[in-house]
């Protein structure tokens, strides 16, 4: 199948530390590829630069190349935001827009004149649907949305990234700010998204990568040390460093 | 892919961009048109005569001679006040962050001298002039002092408290765990933590006091002559501006740009010297 | 921060730094004690033209003659809320999108070289700004402003005068405007810094311009926290005298339009100290004008500054 994203020869470097070295990577079309690896690795970096996010910090730098549907993001005259629009990004700590739930949804569809007004309102309603958040929310919609439960916050914050139709879902490690049930729940939902979208995640949590990953990547010290289908990656590991994180050494 | 086209919101933020830069454009302008303003009025009327010498040559406002004694006014002025001031802000400021227990009172502190800090200077000088009546002291470089080191009393201790406040606390605690008071902890080891923070203060507190006119307007009087004593009225370089700015002959009105520039210059060194001195002093202090 | 309880050190630190903790204290009386002294103080003294006049007769009167006891403030309250309006108006638009430009768009390297720029227009004394206020801000009022106005807008009231002389309410504003610029810059830089870096990137992910993030998620909390700031420049705003005093015209009628010449109240005081004593109560009245700067000064400060507190908390960021 072929790749959605492609990554050749990126090197990134926070002033002078170097985070990440020569990576290159083809991402899966409609899976879930899961970035592993010890805190420091440059799994976050690495995210960061599919969605043109790395460049929003001061002193970074950036070479080489990442395609998206063979076309290089970073090439002049790109128009950065229709990139994120292209790529959602679920954040580790959720950040509710300081409006109303329902006007949470509706930002992204609003700025990028999606739909005439008149659909807004189901739109909103599917999002929150397929984030599994409808039910809890429905009689409330336009109270504000910092009155959710962090769960909640993380469900409508994929709502939200949902609500743009994006191609591919970026997830820096979603579940680790939240309490064990919604972060099941969240994961269910990426699980039962997936076929719908090219899902990357970044975890540190060894079982999250198990369970979700139809791809795998493993990373250390800034290079990727080892990638390919999740059974191949977990059972018969090719490298030693990757065994040995596996083992649970690092 | 997607490239860059005229979408409405991007055209948006494109213009918005504009206007920021033009505004941008506008503050910094001015600072460079108030600065060449200045200094090409001032700079011709600047000779060695201008900075030597008192005026001379007639009663009042006499049409030679130099600004020295507004210069030496303005310097007994503010240097007198910001020691007075200074007597007061240090403890305070050093209280507010190592002794006090309520911090309710403390914020209360706080408050009043933000108000404090808010009150024009003309105030100042109104209500020194009313103190300055009913004790019976005349406008002179005394009660300039006093009411300069009354406006400059907020402003030092407000900038020393927002330092000291930085102080990490596992110093402190340092401190006190090996037994220390906290008046010892205070003089040893939040003074030399946070030395540059409260020179920079004081510094600031200085070049306000020094280019204040409004408060020694009533308090401090004027002459022509240097400063002799501290109860008989002083000169100041902003007042030698106001006052010799208004007269019909051009050789005072040239003393007085030149005023203008000396201030000008002597602020600038301060505001710009204050911050060098905070990098430099820096030897002691734990980062 | 932890205080540690009072321990009973029986030598000379300990009494020491009793001593030093009590007088410490006492220190810190003073700011309230100041406030409320300087209150009383200028009470008394006006008191005596309060005894004469009614209040309301004071504050609404429109004749100034002190020769025949007639003290009418309104020309003077009037003339300082003039210039100050101006000033607010003239300032808040570019301050603001400066202070926007500084917090979201410009690069560390922009904001350490402004710093020390917004650090020296704040420092200029205020007689400084006034001689350029006479030397390049009138000039261009009287020769340019003035003109222009009266032959393509002349037909609106706010702008028609009969002073030619550039002196007067929108000179005062302008050089005012340039003088509240940087405190206004500083504090709406730091009202907008305190919302986290999260909010913003929440924004940007969903592909909205910087712009739009800033319009829909960063202004509407910030709101609240940037009037505050605008309001406590207007305070500053308010008890600026010798600036104004020089380039503002110094004519005791109400104004009408922004060409007029006006009389602030800090200027009323300051042109007359000298002849306050010869004419009775005449010092009373210059008091009472010190007075009602003080009061209406502190009503802003005190309200702004409560206003900003809460939201900045004890978050100071630094540049």
């Amino acid at each position: 199948m072929q790749a959605h994203i492609t990554i050749r020869n990126l090197d990134a470097w926070y002033g002078k530390h170097q985070a990440l070295k020569d990576v290159n990577l083809d991402i899966p079309r409609q899976q879930i590829t899961v970035i592993m690896g010890p805190s420091g690795c440059g799994k976050t970096t690495l995210l960061k630069t599919l969605n043109r996010f790395f460049e929003l910090t001061d002193g970074t730098r950036l070479a080489g190349k990442v395609l998206i549907d063979d076309e290089d993001i970073y090439s002049s005259g790109v128009d950065v935001t229709g990139i994120r629009k292209k790529a959602g990004l679920l954040a580790q700590r959720p950040f509710p827009l300081p409006m109303s739930i329902f006007d949470n949804v509706a930002y992204g569809m609003r700025i990028h004149k999606m739909h005439p007004r008149k659909q807004v309102e189901e739109r909103v309603k599917h999002y929150l649907m397929e984030a599994g958040l409808w039910e809890e929310v429905q009689t409330r919609l336009h109270a504000p949305a910092s009155g959710l439960s962090i769960g909640q916050q993380q469900r409508l914050c994929l709502a939200r990234g949902l609500a743009v139709e994006p191609e591919i879902l970026l997830g820096d490690e979603p579940t680790s700010a939240l309490d064990p049930i919604s972060a099941q729940h969240i994961e269910g939902r990426l699980h039962e998204l997936k076929n719908s979208y090219t899902t990357v995640l970044v975890t540190h949590i060894l079982r999250q990568a198990r369970r979700l990953a139809d791809y795998v990547v493993f990373m250390y010290m800034g290079e990727v040390v080892e990638a390919g289908p999740a059974s191949q990656v977990f059972e018969h590991p090719e490298q030693e460093r990757t065994r040995a994180y596996l083992a649970g050494v690092f | 892919m997607i490239k860059k086209y005229l979408q409405a919101r991007h055209l948006e933020e494109a213009f918005i961009k504009g206007l920021m830069l033009v505004s941008f454009a506008i503050v910094a302008g001015s600072l460079g048109l108030i600065l060449w303003t200045v200094l090409s009025k001032g700079l011709p009327s600047l000779t060695w005569q201008m900075l030597t010498q008192s005026p001379k040559g007639g009663y009042y406002l006499g049409k030679e001679g130099g600004i020295l004694n507004a210069i030496l006014g303005s310097l007994y002025l503010a240097g007198g006040g910001t020691l007075l001031a200074l007597i007061f802000s240090l403890p305070m400021a050093l209280y507010l962050e190592t002794f006090v227990r309520n911090k309710s009172w403390g914020r209360f502190v706080r408050l009043a001298l933000d108000v404090l800090w808010g009150i024009p200077s003309i105030v100042y000088g109104a209500f020194g002039f009313t103190l300055m009546l009913a004790v019976g002291l005349r406008a002179s470089l005394l009660g300039g002092i006093l009411v300069l080191a009354l406006l400059e009393l907020p402003i030092m201790t407000r900038a020393m408290d927002e330092v000291i406040r930085l102080m990490p606390p596992d110093l402190m605690q340092a401190s006190f765990a090996l037994g220390s008071t906290r008046l010892e902890t205070a003089l040893h080891v939040v003074i030399r933590q946070m030395l540059p923070g409260i020179l920079t203060a004081i510094l600031l507190a200085f070049g306000r006091g020094i280019g204040d006119a409004a408060s020694v307007l009533f308090t401090a009087g004027y002459t022509d002559n240097m400063p002799s004593s501290l109860l008989r009225p002083v000169a100041s370089l902003p007042l030698a501006v106001f006052f010799q700015l208004g007269t019909p002959f051009p050789e005072v009105q040239s003393r007085a740009y030149a005023s203008a520039l000396i201030l000008t210059i002597l602020v600038l060194i301060i505001s710009l010297g204050s911050r060098f001195l905070a990098g430099h002093l820096g030897r002691n202090v734990i980062r | 921060m932890e205080i540690p309880l009072k321990t009973r050190i029986a030598d000379w630190r300990g009494r020491l730094d009793s001593w030093a903790g009590s007088s410490m204290f006492a220190i810190t009386l003073l700011p309230l004690a100041l406030v409320v002294v300087i209150f009383v103080a200028l009470c008394l003294r006006a008191l005596p033209l309060v005894e004469q006049s009614s209040i309301p007769e004071l504050l609404f009167g429109r004749t100034w003659s002190p020769q025949r006891g007639l003290f009418g403030f309104y020309p003077f309250v009037a003339g300082t809320f003039w210039v100050t309006a101006g000033a607010v108006l003239l300032a808040v638009p570019p301050c603001l999108l400066t202070a926007i430009y500084l917090a979201e768009y410009a690069g560390k390297a922009i904001r350490l070289a402004v710093k020390p720029l917004l650090d020296i227009l704040a420092a200029i004394p205020s007689v400084v700004y006034g001689v350029w206020g006479m030397l390049a801000i009138v000039p261009w009022v009287q020769n340019r402003l003035i003109p222009f106005f009266s032959q393509k807008l002349g037909f609106l009231t706010i702008l028609q005068t009969d002073n030619p002389t550039g002196f007067g309410i929108l000179a005062g504003a302008l050089v005012l405007a340039v003088m509240i610029a940087p405190f206004i810059i500083s504090v709406t830089y730091e009202v907008l810094v305190t919302v986290p870096e999260g909010t913003r990137q929440a924004g940007l992910a969903l592909g909205a311009t910087r712009w739009q993030t800033i319009k829909s998620s960063i202004l509407p909390i910030t709101l609240p926290g940037i009037v505050a700031g605008i309001v406590l420049g207007a305070s500053r705003a308010l008890g600026e005298t010798m600036a104004v005093l020089m380039v503002v015209g110094n004519v005791a009628k109400v104004p009408g339009s922004i060409f007029d010449p006006a009389y602030p109240l800090p200027a009323l005081i300051a042109n007359n100290y000298g002849e306050m004593m010869s004419i009775p109560l005449y010092d009373s009245a210059l008091m009472g004008a010190a007075l009602i700067l003080l009061v209406i000064v502190l009503t802003f400060n005190i309200a702004s500054t409560l206003i900003l507190r809460r939201i900045m908390g004890r978050v100071r960021r630094a540049w």
